[in-house]
């Protein structure tokens, strides 16, 4: 195949942003510990610095910037979380950890930790749109709620919460509230004041930086217990050698989705509505799933009666297009995609779903040879299905 | 076993899964002697198959399948092989031999690729009982799991379509594990297996 294959997995991962390689190239030799005294380690920290600040004003902390804390990843910012509340639910009164249906799994694995540990845990059920029951959310969470955890906008649908609603029921309750902000960051406007939130985490590979490098930003005062112990790196908060190269890659790339924000949204929700249009018109009974308006411009969610999304998956690939399924089969293990039947779709159609996630160099070509490409696939499949579509 | 990845872009799995054989087309109006469906919908894949048979030899073979690139590439490949063989050695093949064919498969796709030959024997069974002789290949093919008391997989299989769902139920049905239970391990994992397929 001679084109670029089209990438629509933006959600998983997305590419270098190409001022942030530049940046990372041209730092790769400031070696320098960032915690060491000497002029070369101060020039390291001054940079580690100017990252946290860039990060900060990201997400509506730029009064703060050492409320933001460096880690690995959106995985470790949400694992620190869950530490600090098991280490709180062990000394306190509170134990109770209310969360939803519809969490990454390194939020839901963690839940199901603290469970397994004698912690009574909520699962919040969605809407059909994947919207957070908050009457459900009012009734779970009282004045033994130690935390409440909700993702700002999910990875599989894009559906995203409304988190100020969210902080008022958690915070009447005097419950800590933490919200995964790993898909909303860098997509849509995040605002840690007007969300309400104590904890939030972020995951700069979501954001056109290099992977391996995340933070989580945590409201003066909120208690936090390292999960890393060692030096004094982070206040204490975490441990470990800057990983110089990673923040430095993360403040350029901070300081870009900030800055590119308003025209990245409107180029992306207009080529996805042109997929999601094109879909609709093209393919009979496709299904979008997912909020309709409440949802990541980026995102687009569709399940495919009577074909089923491993296989379509796969088509697309041999054609160069390069996209994610909800289906059991692609995931090994038996069990279609949690958040979808968590949204009541039925395991059929969540067996037959599609993400596509696009990005900031996605062109209205690949939306359209996509819409070229995918018609036949579906057909075809369906043709030789056991199930009417 | 070969990871998934590799497996699925080998060239024999790749172009069994490009140019699938024997797939039933709705205006091919193709005329068949029996036929056999297994698997939901509901846990992602469902298999039926069609064969034309005459003398106990099937002659010709059409499926068609709700299932993920795995399922279509093993049962492309089990339909040809099957294709001018005769019943009884067709109701012997195993999910292994057509993986053998396809060059191995990986751990997380067995369970994918088991379908093709249940709804086979499926199918086969369907011919057996219109000519009259339902049954009649109950133990070819047969894998003892427990050794003890000589229950194969067969068993357990109809213990499962019978409502056994969990292991006990399993050894109301079958009394299997119940002398020096060495079979559990792998009776468990077919139990799971067909609760998956049948329940
Ligand atoms: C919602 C959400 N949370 C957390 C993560 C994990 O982030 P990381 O890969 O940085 O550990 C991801 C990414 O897969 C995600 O989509
Ligand atoms: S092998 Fe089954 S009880 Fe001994």
């Amino acid at each position: 195949m001679d084109r670029r294959p089209v990438y629509l997995d933006y959600n998983a991962t997305t590419p270098l942003h190409p001022v942030v390689k530049d940046t990372m190239i041209a730092d790769l030799d400031l070696y320098a510990n960032a915690s060491s005294m000497h002029e070369a380690g101060r020039r390291a920290r001054a940079r580690v610095e100017a990252s946290r600040a860039a990060v900060a004003l990201l997400v509506g902390a730029g009064a703060d910037p050492e409320q933001i804390i460096f880690t690995s990843g959106g995985s470790e910012s949400n694992n620190t979380v869950f530490a600090t509340m098991f280490h709180l639910g062990r000394k306190g009164p509170r134990k109770g950890i209310v969360t939803t249906a519809i969490e990454h799994p390194c939020v839901l694995n963690s839940a199901r930790w603290l469970q397994s540990e004698g912690f009574p845990v909520t699962f919040v059920g969605v809407d059909d749109h994947g919207r957070i029951n908050l009457d459900e959310l009012q009734a779970a969470v009282g004045s033994d709620t130690l935390l409440v955890s909700v993702m700002a906008a999910n990875n599989e649908i894009g559906t995203i919460q409304d988190m100020a609603a969210v902080s008022r029921i958690a915070k009447a309750a005097g419950a800590w509230l933490h919200t995964d902000a790993t898909q909303a960051v860098g997509k849509i406007p995040v605002d840690v004041d007007s969300w309400g939130v104590d904890y939030l985490t972020m995951s700069c590979h979501k954001l056109y930086g290099p992977k391996g490098i995340g933070a989580l930003y945590l409201r003066k005062g909120a208690p936090l217990e390292p999960l890393i112990r060692g030096g004094h790196q982070e206040h204490g908060h975490r441990a470990g050698t800057y990983n110089n190269i990673g923040i430095f890659g993360f403040g350029t790339a901070a300081e870009l989705a900030l800055a590119e924000l308003p025209a990245y949204a409107a180029r992306v929700t207009a080529l996805r509505n042109r997929l999601r249009d094109g879909i609709a018109q093209k393919i009979p009974k496709a299904r979008i799933n997912g909020h309709p308006v409440t949802v990541l411009p980026n995102t687009l969610n569709v399940s495919f009666p009577g074909a089923e999304g491993e296989s379509i998956l796969l088509y697309l690939d041999l054609a160069g297009i390069h996209v994610s399924t909800g289906s059991a089969c692609a995931s090994g293990s038996l069990e279609p995609s949690h958040v979808l039947l968590a949204t009541g779709v039925g395991p059929e159609l969540a067996h037959g779903s599609i993400r596509f996630s696009l990005g900031r160099d996605t062109t209205e070509a690949e939306i359209d040879y996509v819409l070229q490409q995918l018609p036949p696939i579906i057909a075809r499949l369906r043709a030789m299905s056991t199930i009417e579509a | 076993m070969s990871d998934m990845f590799a497996w699925m872009y080998s060239d024999v799995v790749k172009d069994h899964f490009m140019n699938p054989r024997n797939v039933f087309s709705p205006d091919e109006n193709f005329s068949y002697d029996a036929e056999g469906i297994t698997g939901s919908v509901k846990c992602g894949d469902q298999m039926q198959f069609m064969l034309k048979i005459k003398d106990d030899v099937i002659e010709d073979v059409r499926w068609r399948t709700y299932g993920c690139a795995s399922a279509i590439a093993s049962t492309s490949m089990l339909s040809d092989v099957v294709k001018g063989m005769e019943i009884k050695e067709a109701y012997s093949i195993k999910p292994n031999d057509i993986a053998q064919k396809l060059g191995g498969l990986p751990d997380n796709k067995i369970h994918c690729s088991v379908l093709g030959d249940k709804a086979l024997r499926a199918a086969v069974d369907d011919y057996l009982v219109k000519t009259g002789r339902e049954g009649l290949f109950r133990n070819e093919g047969t894998k003892v799991i427990c050794t003890c008391l000589n229950i194969t997989d067969r068993d357990i299989e109809e213990a499962v379509k019978a409502g056994a769902r969990d292991w006990e139920g399993l050894q109301e049905r079958t009394k299997i594990g119940t002398v020096c239970g060495g079979c559990k391990k792998e009776g468990e994992e077919l139990l799971h297996e067909y609760v998956h397929i049948f329940a």
